[in-house]
């Protein structure tokens, strides 16, 4: 029971940076704005932020320069595709590239150099619970801010009018505009406060969960929490069970390639990404017409069963997702 | 669209159109030029070392020795591949950044002549590696086309899980069943026999065989886009799916073989890169050869004619930067600072002109 409970509080712990990375992704999204410069933001973020941190010494000081760099490069891609109309898959993909080749030439100097890490914090009382205790209660301030955020995020944009209003802006933005929404300064805000959460993120791998910084420090997690939130179907509790879901994956990847050391590291490494297109071609074939016809098609008892969960696997994307908006 | 259409600030009125329009044209290279060497220069002094000596090795260091040269040569011939093959899936309104991984499987796919009839004459063993690097190519990209237009998972995620993929298949086989004798090592698998190598000019790496095919391919590409029903009806799918499919194009079909075709021409990359540039299987075998394709298509937005010139520039700047750890002190990154910022800037421009007009 202890090692399940270990395991468990691992799993918490190890999502924590794609958990944050992916409620930003999430609020983007959610307002229309795709920011695939997502694993670029990550490796910037967490090099701005650990370079910071170590010269000053102040750990708050690093996480807010990362989630400024985030902020930033969403301020960048929000310019470019929201005020001048070029595609937001295009700027995002280079953005990527950029701050992926400006964290490896700016974070030269840092490259294994030990820096500054969050400190564990046990909260007092509540870290002796039996079983709770130690799964929920013994971890960082940066892994409860994790989880924390996952139903933040959910209040936020299904429990208030502010994230109605944002839900509105990737589902009908046309409509919202009619009602007097300003469509493209929302999307600005919503984008640059998802993009500051990408880079926060960051900052939460180099000075937590994987500290200090080298080349490419992240390994692709960007990529992994752009997957993570199509796979929640835009839907905080679900991305974020995609997350966990993940981080126990390469946990156990882990686990067994110590208990077979014939196979090769790094094929353990990209096993995670293989899965990354299965299940997305399973959430994507659950939500098509044809199987919904298919499904139709079967006799009673199999059919109401079968449509409820396939209904239940499906996930739609806001239906103005990465559309440019025009003014009516 | 020709560069002529786009402008980077309205002109005033009294202005004649013709004057306009070459400050349109002049516009749209000079504001990326300013703005990646700005943001170049700042990274630079950053670093804490003279922009201008930088410059100089990053500009003109491809073209300081004849080794160099080559050296660039070799990287722009299967950057032209790649970046060719893009210019017909951008054509078809495709995000084909799988072509990292297509790259990988024809290197990998190029092995297999090599390694089962090595005593072939090396004339016809080259010819069989490039056929089967471009159906090892073609077929990671089809793959890719099947989970876009079969599965509906974008091809942007399918592309990156299959790069994943493939690269793990390369260390796999390089780890693997296609180990050195004595112990596997991460370099790469046992050099290949001298004999095997494409042919070189003198002692220099330079395999001219490498640069005539990319050439051959980016004309022909050219050509198909710009001159054949397929290419008129690629960059119709391209520019309206809905209607292209409305008005009796097999939208579907084209979107299958521009991808196709481009797996292919990346995967001839990749025999380049086991044939002509590293002579071995190695785990990361295509370099980000690929992905600076990508940059490529996207400075030129899918224009041939502007392929070879840009290509020759980013192979030029990552050939220099190799030389700025030893005589600068600075990591060769700033390389791939500059390429990026270029395409950043160059977007930037193309939306101020919209914008202007």
């Amino acid at each position: 029971m202890n090692q399940v409970i270990t395991l468990l509080a691992a799993v918490l712990a190890g999502a924590a940076p794609l958990v944050i990375a992916s409620m930003g992704a999430t609020l983007s999204e959610r307002a229309g704005v795709v920011n695939l410069s997502l694993d670029g933001t990550i490796l910037l973020g967490a090099m701005a932020g650990f370079g910071v941190a170590l010269s000053t010494g102040n750990l708050a000081l690093g996480f807010g320069m990362a989630a400024l760099v985030g902020a930033l490069v969403a301020l960048v891609l929000a310019y470019l595709s929201l005020t001048l109309g070029q595609s937001q898959t295009a700027v995002g993909f280079v953005l990527a590239l950029l701050c992926t080749e400006l964290s490896s030439f700016l974070g030269a100097p840092f490259v294994r150099v030990s820096g500054p890490a969050v400190p564990f914090a046990p909260i007092p009382l509540l870290a002796e619970i039996p079983l709770l205790g130690p799964l929920l209660f013994r971890h960082d301030a940066v892994i409860y801010a994790s989880m924390l955020l996952v139903p933040l995020s959910w209040w936020f944009l299904f429990r208030t009018r502010a994230g109605l209003t944002i839900r509105a802006l990737g589902e009908r933005p046309q409509a919202a505009y009619a009602r007097g929404v300003p469509v493209v300064p929302l999307r600005y805000l919503a984008t640059i406060a998802g993009g500051a959460l990408v880079g926060l993120a960051g900052a939460a791998y180099s000075l937590d969960l994987k500290q200090g910084w080298s080349y490419r420090h992240t390994f692709g997690a960007g990529w992994i929490a752009l997957a993570i939130v199509i796979f929640g179907g835009w839907r905080p509790w679900r991305v974020a069970l995609g997350c966990y879901l993940f981080a126990a994956l390469e946990i156990l990847a882990l686990r067994s390639q110590s208990a077979l050391p014939g196979a090769p590291t790094q094929v353990f490494q990209v096993a995670p990404f293989a899965l990354m297109i299965v299940v997305l071609a399973l959430v994507n074939l659950a939500g098509s017409p044809a199987l919904a016809r298919r499904i139709a098609a079967l006799p009673p008892p199999l059919r109401e069963p079968l449509r409820r969960l396939v209904a239940r696997i499906a996930a739609p994307p806001p239906a103005a997702l990465g559309q440019p908006f025009e003014r009516p | 669209m020709e560069a002529s259409e786009m402008s980077t600030q309205p002109g005033p009125a009294a202005e004649r159109p013709a004057t306009r329009a070459r400050g349109r044209r002049a516009g749209a290279i000079l504001l990326p030029l300013a703005g990646a060497l700005g943001l170049t220069t700042l990274a630079l002094l950053s670093a804490g070392v003279s922009p201008l000596a930088a410059y100089r090795i990053l500009v003109f260091g491809a073209f300081s020795s004849p080794t160099r040269f080559s050296d660039m040569v070799m990287l722009a011939a299967p950057l032209l591949l790649c970046a060719t093959g893009l210019t017909l899936t951008f054509g078809a309104g495709l995000y084909n950044l799988g072509v990292e991984g297509q790259l990988a499987l024809g290197a990998i796919a190029a092995m297999l002549p090599l390694r089962l009839w090595p005593e072939l004459p090396p004339p016809f063993l080259w010819a069989l590696c490039f056929v089967c690097a471009a159906g090892g190519g073609a077929l990671w990209a089809l793959l890719a086309a099947g989970l876009r237009l079969g599965a509906g998972v974008n091809e942007i995620f399918a592309g990156l899980g299959l790069n994943f993929l493939a690269s793990g298949l390369a260390l796999f086989l390089v780890l693997g069943p296609w180990r050195r004798t004595g112990s596997a090592s991460m370099s790469g698998t046992e050099l290949l026999a001298r004999e095997l190598w494409l042919p070189t000019l003198g002692t220099l790496r330079l395999a001219p065989i490498a640069p005539a095919l990319a050439l051959l391919a980016l004309a022909v590409a050219w050509w198909v886009l710009a001159r054949t029903h397929w290419g008129l009806e690629l960059r119709a799918v391209g520019l309206n799916r809905a209607a292209a499919d409305r008005l009796g194009t097999p939208a579907n079909r084209r979107t299958a073989e521009a991808m196709a075709a481009c797996g292919a021409l990346a995967g001839m990359a990749g025999a380049i890169q086991v044939l002509g540039v590293f002579h071995q299987l190695i785990p990361n075998i295509s370099s980000g050869v690929g992905l600076l394709g990508l940059l490529v298509a996207l400075l030129v937005r899918a224009n041939p004619a502007w392929v070879l010139p840009v290509a020759v520039a980013f192979a030029s700047f990552t050939v220099g930067s190799v030389q700025l750890p030893l005589t600068l002190g600075v990591d060769s990154s700033i390389a791939g600072v500059l390429q990026g910022a270029l395409v950043l800037f160059a977007l930037l421009a193309r939306g101020l002109s919209r914008r202007g007009s």
